[in-house]
């Protein structure tokens, strides 16, 4: 299967990645290889294979539900660029 | 052309666990920002989510709740989307296998018609953080308190035909979730956000037409006025020559209006896959077994028991059911009070009447259940009249006492003794002799309601304590 130019550019922007138009043409390749090999699996026949949601054989350990109440927001918003009244600040957003 | 209306809900419930779905920081509303968000839920490097017992126990249980099939293995996905409030850069959620499966809920329509409303499914999922748009220097302040909230969002199936119809559901699965404890219902902070899906066809049209997404509708008023402008924005669109382009649309309230939200044709690309971070869910029958054997009782057989058990109207026992602390109060009152017909009317009157003039909960309110229970059980003892037993609540309800205290402190004890009465009764036909002759000379047609007169004298004299049961019967003797 071969992917476009735009399918690439497409797909870079949605994963926010910045990629140059120099740098389209391998991934176009790269990308398309990818999706050839899963095609290749797909041709095998897999009626009677349960899908697989996670390679280790094992059920979700549950945790009790307890809320730990201690504030630690200084010490992990050490490292923010910008930070007012506790909030976060990031660069504006508009709907 | 006639046209018809194809509505689906998506409800978003946050659960009423005490911590995260996948994180130990508290679920408490109202914290100061960012002092509930933990490294996991600031999606850190290195750190790795564990799923919340609670969450899972109070999802299985919507899932009976609504006669649906709880999944003995689910799965959890990345759904992907790049936010500020979405630290992580997706959203644990659950795709392709959910832990609640098909079910169905009963709504019941103005005309009493009782119609059945699918539920395709109900996930588990995380909730983002807030974005706060005021302006911080041109920039966007983040409150993570919020990411990382367990919700359970409740998939509807295009069942609803009208807005009525939604809200009727809506309304439904709000009253399931806050009967059964999974949800504490509060629409203002956000506990139950509704999503439409909204669509109009010609009718007889098998297909759908293409609907519009109204997103983060807080209100069943706001519901029904949302989907009540977007079916006449499609319609008139549609008889004009235009399309309806599926995207998602908001609700403003001021304007009571909806208007498209994203204008570029990039949105619901999520890129699916299992989390590899969380192994498969699995449920099994032990652990169903467990959350069925606290399951309360659900409205719908609450109310049937209502009925039955107690001799109340349909509607009243409609009412009483309508929120669990309000069936609550009444069995109490009940009880205490040991008359199912007079707790059903002080619960739907004079105490209804007075939480929604001070706008309290029922739950906070000044007059206790067992109190309003000892106040009526004075009524059916007949130690004051239902009249006094007004006056009685008002000082209740103004913090003088319980019921006993108020009718000693202020002497209103009901005047039972019949030659007390009787004086009463001599006293007021002596001082009226015109309208004593009227009366007599009257249609007897009429005659029901001029006695209305003198049980009034009467009362007045007796400062309202006479039995008004006495006076009548007295009165009606002592003038044929």
């Amino acid at each position: 299967m071969s992917l476009s130019t735009d399918d690439v550019a497409k797909i870079a922007h949605l994963a926010r990645l910045a990629v140059t138009p120099d740098e389209t043409g391998a991934l176009k390749r790269d990308l398309s290889n990818i999706l050839d090999l899963v095609a290749q699996m797909d041709a095998v026949d897999t009626a009677d294979v349960e899908p697989m949601a996670h390679p280790l054989e094992m059920a979700q350990r549950l945790r009790e539900d307890r809320a730990d109440r201690e504030d630690r927001r200084d010490d992990y918003q050490a490292n923010a660029p910008a930070v007012e009244n506790g909030l976060f600040l990031v660069p504006k957003v508009i709907e | 052309m006639q046209w018809e209306t194809v509505i689906g809900l998506e409800i978003h419930t946050q659960l009423a666990t005490q911590s995260k779905i996948f994180s130990p920081a508290s679920t408490a509303f109202g914290a100061a920002p960012n002092t509930q968000a933990s490294l996991i839920d600031l999606g850190m490097p290195g750190v790795l989510p564990v799923l919340n017992r609670e969450a899972v126990r109070m999802a299985v249980r919507f899932g009976k709740a609504i006669g649906a099939h709880v999944a003995e293995r689910s799965v959890f996905a990345r759904k992907n989307y790049f936010y500020p409030d979405l630290p992580k850069g997706y959203q644990i959620s659950q795709y392709e296998l959910p832990v609640v499966g098909e079910g169905r809920v009963e709504i019941v329509l103005d005309d009493g018609v009782v119609k059945t409303i699918g539920v395709t499914r109900a996930h588990l999922e995380e909730d983002a953080g807030k974005s706060l748009h005021e302006d911080f220097h041109g920039m966007t302040g983040i409150d993570l308190n919020r990411a990382g909230t367990p919700l359970l969002e409740i998939v509807s199936e295009p069942d609803m035909r009208s807005a009525k119809e939604a809200v009727a559901y809506a309304k439904k699965i709000h009253q399931i979730v806050t009967y059964i404890g999974i949800c504490d219902g509060n629409m203002q902070e956000g506990s139950f956000r509704m999503d439409a899906n909204v669509s109009v066809r010609p009718k007889g049209q098998a297909e759908f037409g293409t609907r519009a997404e109204l997103k983060n509708i807080n209100s069943f008023r706001f519901l029904e006025k949302a989907i009540n402008f977007e079916v006449e924005r499609q319609i008139e669109l549609i008889e004009d020559g235009g399309k309806v382009v599926q995207e998602t649309r908001l609700y403003d309230s001021a304007k009571d209006e909806t208007r498209s939200m994203r204008t570029k044709e990039e949105a619901n690309d999520y890129r699916y896959f299992p989390d590899p971070d969380l192994l498969p869910l699995e449920i099994d029958a032990a652990f169903i077994a467990d959350v069925v054997a606290d399951m309360p009782e659900l409205p719908d057989a609450r109310r049937a028991r209502f009925e039955s058990d107690y001799g109340l109207s349909a509607y009243d026992a409609d009412v009483l059911t309508a929120s669990r602390a309000q069936a609550d109060c009444f069995e109490t009152v009940a009880e205490v009070g040991g008359d199912a017909k007079l707790a059903a009317n002080w619960v739907m009157g004079e105490l209804a009447a007075a939480l929604n003039k001070a706008g309290v909960d029922i739950d906070a309110s000044p007059v206790a259940a067992g109190a309003l229970g000892k106040l009526v059980a004075r009524i059916k003892d007949n130690t004051i009249s239902g009249k006094i037993a007004k006056d009685v609540f008002a000082a209740m309800w103004a913090g003088e006492g319980d019921a006993d205290d108020v009718i000693e402190a202020k002497g209103l004890k009901q005047i039972t003794d019949s030659g007390a009465i009787e004086a009463l009764v001599d006293e007021v036909l002596a001082a009226n002799a015109e309208q004593v002759e009227n009366y007599r000379n009257a249609d007897p047609a009429k005659q029901p309601k001029m006695l209305g007169f003198f049980v009034g004298q009467i009362m007045k004299k007796s400062q309202g304590k006479a039995n008004p049961q006495q006076v009548n019967a007295l009165l009606r003797k002592k003038l044929s």
